[in-house]
């Protein structure tokens, strides 16, 4: 059956069942590929999306039930630039495989929606549903601190993949 | 072959794999030294295209057909509007070696690493030879290549530009993509000079000096990932974001227990669910590694195959099945100790050692079994088309992947078409291509292209696992304090009931038979049909642990300060290493054991952890030594634990050798994943089977290490002059030594467990 969804500030439609968690909706019905599935139930957070600001498991998101405005990470970046957390993910090169990554930036900016300079406590605490199997806390943690603005901003020399 | 056959059989050839993966061909200048080494071919547009060589490989005879079709490597490309482009033959699996190839090139090319292009090369075993990735040895394996490759096309574009000039090319000069005459005050453009360079004959070899570390512009320093800004947009670069025009979506469920055959299914009811298209039986291979027997389900949606999935009711015929239980297996092993088989080495006089001995401690390690599990779920891309079948992967192992498709399917090589796609994270488990072969076996059926997507369940029920494994140790102290023995006897297990299993047998690098002056190694199995692999650091992860704690054990007993008590080690004469027939790389000096590289990253990380100064109370420091896939590393924890064992730890250090660092920071992402990864599975993680059942099924039975557990990871690096090795392995295995010596330095507790979990503890 038909659903109207608003996904990163575009009205679509999709004609799915509707228990079909957000996460499939988003991924084979309007191919958008960068909300990741993990676990299917709620333990990883590589599916987190924004809802209303508000991060959310899409994997345990029924269609159905969906109300509100969508922010996938495709829709992170405004008129082609990149929001700071995303330029510090960049530019710290917090990714190894990078599976977890978009999940772990849209937790981060719930976070810095709420509190705009966390501390280490509060930023443990909220990125602790996202996990990185490959180990990026470290550069997680510092890479939200410089999007807030509390460190000097590091760059490596940037290559943006041309 | 009955089904006991077929397993041992699946494990030889993953053992095989394994050798193979981690070996490291000799240096490719001796090897290598042919004028064929070069190919050149014009390119549309007027581009220089350079072809070379990286090794010829045994295991691709097979597949490389005749003389004319020379296993050539990667491909340097510079356009006309300057631009280079170089093609990266490796899996991405989150070792960062795209970047890092392209660095490597672009280093000796002197190209403006800003207009630098790093893309991914097809699967073609025929060019490029091997585009696996294991065992830490993508840098160690490409380094020379790769640097030649940028050396020569680097020469070739001066001899271009010198002849334009009529001067002579020992004038010219080559920086970020240009080639200056500072006479003359003359440049010209690498694009510009492109179509000429490719008619300059190519030099030889020999006649090609690499840069000295001292005068690297680009290697050493911080770059970030060349697909970063893609990663963090959420652009669909991994396996499971394949999407084709007309694209269908499977599921595919396997028994329980492996070996397990389909006696019967309720299929009828399955293709009547929404979206289901069709279901059927595939008979499978019968080897783990290929195809099991099981049910795929064709859907029109993931979510479809999924909901079908879990409706799916089979009858399962276990006859064959493994009926593995591992509760038993500790008692087993217990009673196993009591009698030493005939020790695989056996150095000096133990007896004596032990007779003349002023204490002789003794201790029992062990180790559970564990899973992969990288975060990106199993999945490939089938579609046969054209009487060839086309597959998207996210391998660490494509090459052997297509030749396996090859067998399975009986096509030729140019009917099997791989792509390479980035994986979210491999650590051993990606070595294996049975998702591949499933999609491959799935695909043949359907008249569509096929996305087979395991659920996270399918990963924790059908893993290549690391095997656990029992320690029993004695150690010899003698009167002067020094360690005069040491005896380990590892009981595993065994597929074949005599060999242990892929990532069981003993461990080298971690029982060296220079560790004492007198040592005697014995190993006896268990059987087990559930597969093995490698995981991260295989055999050392663990057996460093056991290593690491117990050396500390003895230099507590012998009232020695630790890491004086591990130089001491260090400083002995060294056995010369054994040279296995098949291991050229055996002797080579930047891959073996070098007691000063070991004494010099322990010096660094006993310093850089504040060794020897006065904790505040209740804190713990613990160091470990590690030697592990030709990196030398040494790791200290520092940590507090409460009164409800619950540790924290506060910092963690890290210092490694692995020679020149090619992009520091990708280096220090991996060395503090490493860690993490070691700390994770040290404290939390344990894989149990009953009746030849894995009991976790997600990741709330499995508690992989999160940002609130994750201590501060501090990275020094010791820089020299041996060839680099790699660093996707190395900083596992020293941490949980690491980890437990600083236990027992908080607590006086000594856990001889892994996970510590087992013994109380959390983090
Ligand atoms: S996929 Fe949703 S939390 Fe793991
Ligand atoms: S970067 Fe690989 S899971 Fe986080």
């Amino acid at each position: 059956m038909p659903f109207q969804l608003n996904i990163n500030r575009k009205s679509r439609t999709v004609d799915v069942e509707g228990d079909t968690p957000l996460l499939w909706v988003l991924r084979d019905a309007l191919d958008m590929k960068g909300t990741k599935y993990g676990c299917g139930v709620g333990q990883c957070g590589a599916c987190t999306v924004l809802l209303n600001g508000h991060a959310i498991r899409s994997c345990l998101t029924p269609v159905s039930g969906v109300n509100g405005n969508i922010t996938t990470i495709e829709g992170l970046a405004e008129n082609g630039e990149l929001h700071p957390l995303q330029q510090a993910w960049v530019d710290l090169d917090v990714p190894q495989c990078g599976y977890c990554q978009g999940g772990q930036i849209l937790t981060a900016a719930a976070l810095l929606a709420e509190h705009p300079k966390p501390t280490d406590q509060q930023i443990a605490a909220t990125m602790n549903g996202n996990l990185c199997r490959c180990g990026t806390y470290n550069r997680i943690k510092a890479a939200i601190h410089q999007a807030a603005g509390f460190q000097s901003p590091v760059k490596g020399d940037t290559h943006d993949g041309i | 072959m009955t089904a006991s056959e077929t397993f041992a059989q699946y494990d030889a050839d993953m053992q095989a794999v394994i050798a193979e993966v981690t070996a490291i061909a000799p240096p490719p200048v001796t090897a290598m030294g042919r004028r064929s080494f070069l190919k050149l071919a014009g390119l549309a547009g007027g581009g220089l295209v350079l072809a070379f060589h990286l090794e010829t490989r045994a295991a691709h005879a097979e597949v490389s057909g005749g003389s004319d079709t020379a296993v050539l490597n990667a491909f340097v490309r510079v356009a006309p509007d300057n631009t280079v482009t170089i093609f990266s033959t490796g899996p991405e699996i989150g070792q960062g070696i795209k970047t890092a190839f392209g660095l490597i090139v672009a280093e000796e090319l002197d190209a403006d690493w800003k207009t630098v292009r790093v893309d991914q090369a097809p699967i073609d075993p025929r060019v490029y030879g091997s585009q696996g990735a294991g065992g830490s040895t993508s840098i160690p394996r490409g380094w020379d290549p790769l640097r030649q490759a940028g050396a020569t096309a680097r020469a070739m574009l001066i001899a271009a530009a010198a002849s334009q000039w009529n001067v002579p090319a020992g004038e010219c000069t080559a920086a970020a993509s240009f080639v200056c005459h500072k006479s003359s005050d003359r440049k010209l453009s690498y694009g510009s000079l492109a179509k000429a360079a490719s008619t300059q004959p190519v030099p030889e070899l020999t006649s090609i000096a690499l840069k000295k570390r001292s005068e690297y512009k680009l290697l050493g320093r911080r770059y970030t990932g060349v697909d970063n800004r893609k990663v963090v947009t959420g652009q669909p670069l991994f396996g499971i974001d394949v999407q084709l025009p007309g694209m269908l979506y499977a599921s595919y469920t396997m028994c329980p227990a492996v070996g397990g055959k389909v006696k019967s299914a309720n299929l009828d009811e399955i293709k009547k669910m929404p979206g289901v298209v069709d279901a059927f039986m595939l008979e499978g291979t019968g080897k783990p590694s290929e195809v099991m027997p099981g049910v795929a389900i064709i859907a029109k949606s993931t979510w479809q195959a999924f909901k079908a999935k879990a409706a799916l009711k089979v009858d399962w015929d276990e006859s064959d099945a493994s009926k593995d239980s591992l509760t038993q297996a500790a008692a087993k092993a217990k009673e196993i100790s009591a009698k030493l088989p005939a020790p695989e080495h056996n150095v000096g006089d133990v007896d004596a050692a032990f007779a003349s001995a002023a204490k002789a401690p003794e201790a029992s390690y062990d180790y559970a079994m564990v899973s992969h599990q990288q975060l990106e779920p199993q999945n490939s891309t089938g579609w046969f088309h054209d009487g060839a079948m086309e597959l998207w992967t996210p391998s660490q192992q494509a090459d052997r992947g297509q030749a396996m498709v090859m067998r399975m399917l009986n096509l030729p090589y140019e009917k099997v078409i791989v792509h390479q796609t980035r994986a979210g994270g491999g650590f051993g488990r990606r070595l294996a291509n049975d998702y591949l072969c499933e999609a491959a076996a799935i695909a043949m059926k359907v008249n569509a292209p096929v996305k087979l997507q395991w659920k996270r369940e399918d990963d924790f029920a059908h893993d290549f696992y690391r095997v656990g494994g029992y320690h029993f140790l004695k150690g010899a102290i003698d009167k002067s304090g020094k360690l005069s023995a040491f005896q380990n006897h590892l009981v595993t297990f065994s597929a074949d009931g005599t060999r242990p299993v892929s990532g069981g047998a003993l461990s080298r690098n971690s029982f060296p038979t220079d560790m004492a002056p007198n040592v005697r190694y014995a190993v006896s199995a268990m059987p087990l049909q559930i597969p093995c692999g490698a995981m991260r650091g295989p055999t050392d992860n663990v057996q460093m642990f056991v290593a690491g704690s117990f050396l500390h054990e003895l230099s507590v007993a012998a009232g020695r300060d630790h890491v004086e008590f591990l130089l001491e080690w260090f400083s002995r004469p060294l056995t010369p290493p054994e040279k296995p027939a098949h291991l050229s790389w055996a002797t080579d000096p930047s891959r073996i054991f070098n007691p000063k590289r070991a004494a010099g990253v322990l010096k660094l990380a006993a310093e850089k952890s504040g060794w020897g100064k006065k904790l505040p109370r209740g804190r713990g420091l613990g160091i470990a030594f590690a030697f592990s896939y030709g990196g030398h590393v040494a790791e200290a924890v520092e940590l507090s634990v409460d009164t409800n064992k619950h540790i924290t730890v506060h910092k963690i250090t890290v210092v490694c050798d692995i020679g020149p660092i090619v992009n520091m920071s990708s280096a220090e992402n991996q060395a503090q994943g490493g860690a993490i990864d070691g700390l994770s599975t040290a404290m939390g993680l344990e894989i149990s089977a009953e009746q030849g059942r894995i009991k976790q099924v997600n990741f709330g039975d499995y508690p992989i290490l999160r940002m609130r557990s994750a201590p501060p990871v501090e990275v020094h690096f010791i820089q020299s002059d041996f060839r680099p090795s790699g660093l996707g392995e190395p900083c596992v295995p020293p941490l949980a030594a690491a980890l437990g010596n600083a236990l027992y330095a908080s607590t006086g507790e000594r856990v001889r467990t892994m996970p510590f979990k087992r013994a109380g503890y959390t983090i």
